[in-house]
């Protein structure tokens, strides 16, 4: 009963990559669709957010299974064939498990913690389930994942602001700002990690934004997708007096904002703070910018140095969720193996029955004349004798099937009474 | 009784500045109820005893020295708990609260100033007292809340972590304070000064007259006056006007009581007494 994961997240994968691999959700519809049509594959699901994009898939055989899903990834990007490989991580049972279980509780994320992946997983479910595509398997298996994300939630600290940029980033600008609401963020960059650290902001009640890039287009998108403004880079040294915060990460070689900008745009906003959180590498901010009265500038170093000491506690808030995991993990898993000694028990049962079959046959021949009532004694009797002797090993089977390390057990019963070849 | 509520507003001072210093300097965090409620109790304690001045002289206990510091410490409390109230800013009595408890002590034990002499007792005492002394009481604020601003800052420029940078307040609410408390301070200062020439002139017949005090006085004013217009007009914010308030401030203390000690004429606390 191969459970099956295969995908590419923040981790593994480069940005253009993942985003040839997205899903919108009507595609996903189809891909589900397309993914289920030939026979071999009983469930599936996929999960496309902008940091990853994984596909569950449940079949009689591994193999199919896999080459399937790696095709419609293929079929997402046929240039990255050959990529594809080094990038895309295949995941089987109990490790998928306990993938989806990290993933739904926020412990893949590239933010720690961050509360939306469990909202994403729960609409991709949403999805199988409306396209016909969840079958018992992954209508178990996610419910186990929504329930192990809320144990980890509960139980552990993991969600109380996650280790990342954009933490460290709202909690130095909460030394420096009275409250966030008025406060205006302006974006230099439009990449992802302006992008996932506006969203931080964003939910921390920072009202408005602005976006600069060097291509518009790509600001004006952001800039709608926040709610907020787009600003050209050629005048973003004459806006740069609206901004109390600004937050930068653009590919540039060069400072795009220098000491005059600086100086010229605090005149113009009578010297109220302004804090420079400037995660480009090479930096985007003239460094001496933050020797300036009323300016704060942070580098990405400088961002981790004041989270370090929380990382101390994070850490055994970490362990505490990964012990959880493990646990779910094994739990799960162990039903999962229960189910994988079905086949073999039910090709016991099939075997013995057969020869029962063949037996009874054999003397009910050789004993003629038999009246109807002993024929039916005969049959009984054949029927408890077999159920007697299997019951034993199937139960202990079953027992043995769900513990860890259990498939050389069903090897070995399969061998024993000569079911190889039979059950496939 | 009086002499054992000037003793637990002491130590409820002492102890309340104690656990705030520990707070802040990240030594682990008292609850903020026992905070609370010891600083209550030491201000409630306070109070009596002021009210204890003013009901046996029958005027605003601040004409001999101890009586003044008495008041002041008062005023000074008053104004923290005001600060802390309305802005949250509790941590600005790690300044505030030890500053009120030397005073306090140094104020000694209550005892009831001689009389006075028949040509200073009168409503413009209470007048220009209550202004002089809430004006001086808002500037300690100031400073306070300025010194907590340079410790702030200098800690989110040496990287300091964000759990350490997070037992003070922010930059910019420390900034608010120091400038309200640094307005409202000095439209009393200016209010005591105007009265007390008011005064000076029904006793005298001259509003001024040069006397030591009066003349630090000015000089606080107007150092005052030029933090304010630089303030509103040149855009002086953050450090630079967080260092004023504090020398501003230091001016103060010395013109109330260097200034109170020598020179001669009705601010030398002795002379009250007639």
């Amino acid at each position: 009963m191969p459970l099956i994961l295969i995908g590419a997240n923040h981790k593994t994968a480069p940005l253009e990559l993942r985003e040839s691999l997205s899903f919108g959700p009507e595609e996903q519809a189809e891909a589900l669709q397309s993914l289920l049509e030939p026979p071999g594959l009983d469930e599936a699901l996929i999960l496309s957010t902008c940091n990853r994009t994984e596909v569950l898939a449940h079949g009689a055989d591994p193999h199919v299974c896999v080459q399937r899903v790696r095709s419609l990834m293929v079929g997402r990007s046929p240039q990255l064939e050959r990529e594809l490989e080094e990038h895309i991580y295949v995941l089987m049972d109990s490790q998928a498990v306990r993938h989806l279980f990290s993933v739904a509780s926020s412990m893949d994320s590239m933010v720690v913690g961050e509360p939306q992946i469990l909202g994403q997983v729960k609409e991709a479910y949403r999805l199988a389930v409306q396209n016909g595509t969840a079958g018992p398997m992954l209508n178990r298996l996610l419910h186990h994942a929504f329930r192990v994300s809320k144990r980890v939630r509960t139980e552990t600290d993991i969600g109380r602001g996650a280790v990342s940029v954009a933490y460290a980033a709202v909690e130095m600008a909460r030394s420096i700002f009275r409250s966030l609401m008025d406060k205006t963020v302006l974006l230099v960059g439009a990449g992802e990690m302006v992008e996932l650290a506006a969203k931080h902001l964003k939910e921390r009640g920072v009202q408005r934004i602005l976006v600069s890039n060097r291509t518009l287009s790509r600001a004006e998108a952001l800039a709608a997708q926040l709610g907020g403004q787009a600003v050209p880079l050629e005048s973003l040294s004459s806006q740069l007096y609206r901004a109390d915060m600004v937050l930068s990460c653009t590919g540039s070689q060069m400072p795009i904002i220098g000491l005059e900008h600086v100086k010229s745009a605090l005149r113009t906003r009578k010297n109220r703070p302004m804090f420079f959180i400037d995660i480009a590498v090479p930096r985007d901010v003239d460094p001496r910018v933050g020797n300036l009265n009323n300016v704060f500038l942070y580098d990405l170093d400088d961002l981790q140095k004041v989270v370090e000491n929380h990382k101390g506690a994070r850490q055994e808030e970490l362990k505490k969720a990964t012990a959880i995991l493990e646990e779910e993990t094994k739990r799960f898993s162990s039903w999962l193996n229960t189910l994988e000694a079905e086949p073999t028990i039910r090709a016991l049962a099939r075997w013995a029955d057969q020869v029962r079959q063949g037996e009874l046959e054999r003397s009910i021949q050789k004993l003629k004349g038999l009246s109807e009532k002993e024929r039916e004694t005969l049959e009984a009797m054949s029927k408890a004798i077999v159920s007697k002797l299997l019951h034993r090993p199937i139960s202990r089977i079953r027992e043995q099937s769900g513990k860890e390390g259990s498939a050389g057990y069903l090897e070995v019963a399969r061998e024993l009474f000569g079911l190889n070849g039979e059950t496939k | 009784m009086i002499l054992v509520s000037w003793k637990i507003c002491l130590v409820a001072y002492a102890l309340s500045a104690g656990l705030l210093f520990w707070h802040i300097k990240g030594k682990g965090s008292p609850a903020r109820v026992w905070y609370r409620v010891i600083v209550i109790v030491g201000f409630a304690a306070q109070t009596s005893v002021i009210l204890w001045g003013v009901w046996s002289a029958l005027r605003l206990p601040i004409t001999n020295l101890s009586g003044a510091l008495h008041f002041l410490s008062w005023c000074t409390v008053g104004a923290y708990l005001l600060a802390a109230w309305r802005y949250g800013v509790a941590s600005v009595g790690v300044v505030a609260l030890p500053l009120a408890a030397v005073m306090w002590a140094l104020g000694g034990p209550p005892r009831l100033p001689a009389s006075v002499s028949p040509l200073v007792d009168s409503h413009w005492l209470t007048v220009h007292g209550l202004l002089s002394f809430a004006g001086e009481a808002s500037l300690a604020i100031a400073f306070g809340a300025g010194l907590l601003y340079l410790l702030q800052e200098r800690r989110i420029r040496s990287r300091c972590s964000v759990e350490s940078l997070g037992r003070l307040p922010s930059l910019e609410i420390l900034d608010e304070v120091n400038y309200r408390c640094l307005s409202v301070g000095f439209l009393l200062l200016t209010a005591g000064i105007i009265t007390g020439a008011i005064w000076a002139s029904e006793v005298w017949g001259s509003y001024w007259s040069w006397q030591a005090k009066e003349t630090w006085g000015l000089i606080t004013w107007l150092v005052y006056a030029g933090l304010l217009h630089q303030r509103l007009n040149a855009g002086w914010r953050g450090k630079r006007a967080a260092t004023m308030a504090v020398l501003g401030f230091l001016l103060v203390l010395f013109t109330f009581a260097g200034a109170g000690l020598m020179g001669s004429g009705p601010h030398r606390f002795d002379k009250f007494q007639g």
